[in-house]
């Protein structure tokens, strides 16, 4: 071929220098993994050694943070779909699982699974048709669809209608009793937290996640370039469901009771895009980061006692400090502080 | 030359503008056909509607013997049709090689990650953006745009390129470039159909043209022919009587 790079190295390089020079574009590290699971290690075992139930409970919800917050990025941070109600997926679980502990006697595993399962699938006939709008639009539905959910369950008697489902002690017999039960539901959550996170980065190295960034980039365009927009928002609406359903399966499993107002609290939902904003939207470690900091945070808000009441103002004081001044969240920020870091920390 | 699209008899109105109307024509392997009318004559429409971006009222599109009217446009793309937007639409948060990824994975042949990347190098060494692969593709200059839209159009391995004015707002010396490009593109054997205001370039690179106005169909021939068109000459600046009138006036 005659015609070669030459061509563009004169008249448009002059105005696009000023950035280091390509580096090769290697395929993504594989120690990234790694590095997750070691982390769970990490949070699966402090705790258990130092034998301390204080920093289990509060690891415990850092891990559900940890996965709400990582699954809703691949919506927000991915697609580009702002998703408020996503809290549905984590009450809806929750209800499920508890229902299939209690009137049906699974095993937890199985029905934490079956509760997955079943909100993946709501999920995907469900956003194909809401998945159909855009922007405000969509954030709209989605409060609409957690809203309409909570209004159900709460006038729905097989599960307790407003007053909700409690646990006898009985449903944790089959793990050892109460104390084995709650350090097992633990390191299954801290499971489910490492799960999100490999899932996370499966789908942002993949080619369905390039589709999905091209979505999140200008959904017209990727349609022209060929990416299936529909088929890819609902399969990652349905992936970004699974795991919250599981989560929340075994968080209510564990605090022994569920009902609609705490199921589907929408103050948590709006609390994980706090964290993802705060962490950094789109990438693996943002949501991670984020949740763990917010959860240590409000952890410490709670307890103070003079500015217990405070929580979510700061929460809302710190989401606008962040889209102000630093708005790629803490990666973004040291993306841009150090860009060598980019290929590790994705 | 056997036709690989067969556009006929196309049209489309928006609320109460006739923006195409019973417009037919077809592209033939291989040919490079250029698409040029005043503004409004319905060009950038034309490619909406081949595209799948909006489907159309009435007329039917056939690419390789398929039916593809009213085809969403990804599907347009995986039957190997690839375009250049007139506005650049970059992926703008992305590098430069993820958007042209895009292209390549998702275009006609559907390729893995690793086999697109094989694409891109190629496809980027072609046009000119070798060495502004890991740039995001917000930071590219206009022309540096320009040359990412033909990029990722062409990572699709098309087989039929649609080029909606990519000569637009370069310099001279650019100009002259794209065009050694865009010949390029054709010596491989993918079709082009082009629309382009930039006359020297429509004389030099097109086999035949269609000049449009008003959404329909006003000639069509090769580029001398068009261009010595009275019909051509009138659409564009008016009755040819009237201007030699006014110029033989004395002053």
């Amino acid at each position: 071929m005659t015609v070669s790079a030459d061509i563009g190295q004169q008249d448009l390089s002059r105005k696009d220098m000023g950035h280091e020079p390509a580096p090769e574009i290697a395929a993504p590290r594989r120690v990234f993994p790694a590095l997750i699971v070691l982390l769970g290690a990490l949070f699966a075992l402090v705790p258990y050694w130092g034998d301390d139930v204080g920093l289990r409970e509060s690891f415990l919800l850092a891990a559900v943070y940890i996965t709400l917050a990582s699954n809703l990025n691949i919506m927000i941070g991915y697609a580009g779909y702002i998703n408020f109600g996503n809290i549905v997926f984590f009450g809806l679980g929750g209800y499920i699982c508890v229902d299939l502990v209690t009137r049906w006697h699974w095993p937890l595993v199985a029905a934490g699974l079956m509760a997955g399962a079943t909100v993946s699938l709501l999920a995907l006939v469900f956003g194909a048709g809401i998945l159909r709008l855009r922007g405000a639009f969509f954030a709209l539905a989605t409060i609409g669809v957690n809203e309409a959910v909570r209004q159900f369950v709460a006038n729905f008697e097989p599960w307790g209608g407003a007053t909700g489902i409690y646990l006898s002690f009985d449903a944790y017999e089959p793990l050892g009793g109460p104390m084995s039960a709650l350090w097992l539901v633990y390191f299954l959550l801290v499971g489910v937290m490492v799960l999100s996170l490999l899932l996370s980065y499966a789908i942002k190295t993949s080619k369905f996640g390039l589709g999905l960034l091209a979505i999140g980039q200008n959904e017209d365009a990727a349609g022209v370039l060929g990416v299936r927009t529909p088929l890819h928002k609902a399969l990652a609406y349905s992936a970004s469901a699974f795991f919250p359903a599981v989560a929340g399966g075994l968080f209510f499993f564990k605090s022994g009771i569920i009902e609609p107002n705490g199921a589907f609290d929408l103050t948590l939902s709006i609390e994980a895009i706090v964290m993802i904003m705060l962490g950094g939207y789109g990438t693996v470690t943002g949501p991670l980061l984020g949740a763990f900091l917010y959860e240590e945070l409000r952890g410490y808000l709670l307890t103070s006692p003079t500015i217990s009441q405070l929580q979510l103002v700061i929460a809302g004081a710190l989401l606008l400090a962040m889209v102000l001044f630093a708005p790629g969240g803490l990666v973004g920020f040291i993306h841009q502080r150090w860009p060598r870091s980019r290929t590790i920390l994705q | 030359m056997s036709a690989l699209l067969e556009v006929s008899a196309l049209s489309k109105r928006f609320g109460g503008v006739q923006a195409v109307a019973d417009l037919s024509f077809t592209v033939g392997k291989g040919e490079i056909l250029a698409l040029i009318g005043p503004n409004g004559a319905g060009k950038s429409t034309v490619f909406d509607l081949i595209n799948g971006v909006f489907p159309p009222d009435s007329g039917r599109i056939v690419f390789e013997g398929a039916d593809i009217t009213g085809k969403p446009t990804y599907e347009v793309a995986h039957h190997g049709i690839a375009r250049a937007h007139q506005i650049v639409q970059p992926l703008a948060g992305l590098s430069v090689l993820d958007n042209c990824l895009v292209g390549a994975c998702y275009g006609h042949d559907n390729l893995s990650l690793a086999a697109g990347r094989e694409v891109v190098r190629e496809v980027a060494a072609l046009v000119g953006l070798a060495d502004r692969l890991a740039m995001p593709a917000g930071q590219l200059t206009t022309a540096g745009k320009k040359r990412l839209e033909l990029a990722r159009a062409l990572c699709g391995r098309p087989r039929l390129l649609l080029l909606d004015e990519v000569l637009a707002g370069l310099n001279p010396t650019e100009i002259e470039r794209m065009i050694e490009v865009i010949r390029a593109i054709r010596a491989r054997g993918v079709s082009i159909l082009i629309i382009e205001h930039v006359m020297r370039a429509i004389m030099s690179l097109s086999d035949r043209v269609v000049a449009l106005n008003l959404g329909r169909n006003l000639a069509e021939g090769s580029p001398p022919e068009i261009a010595n068109h009275p019909a051509v000459i009138e659409a564009y600046l008016g009755d040819p009587k009237l201007m030699t009138m006014s110029g033989a006036q004395p002053s």
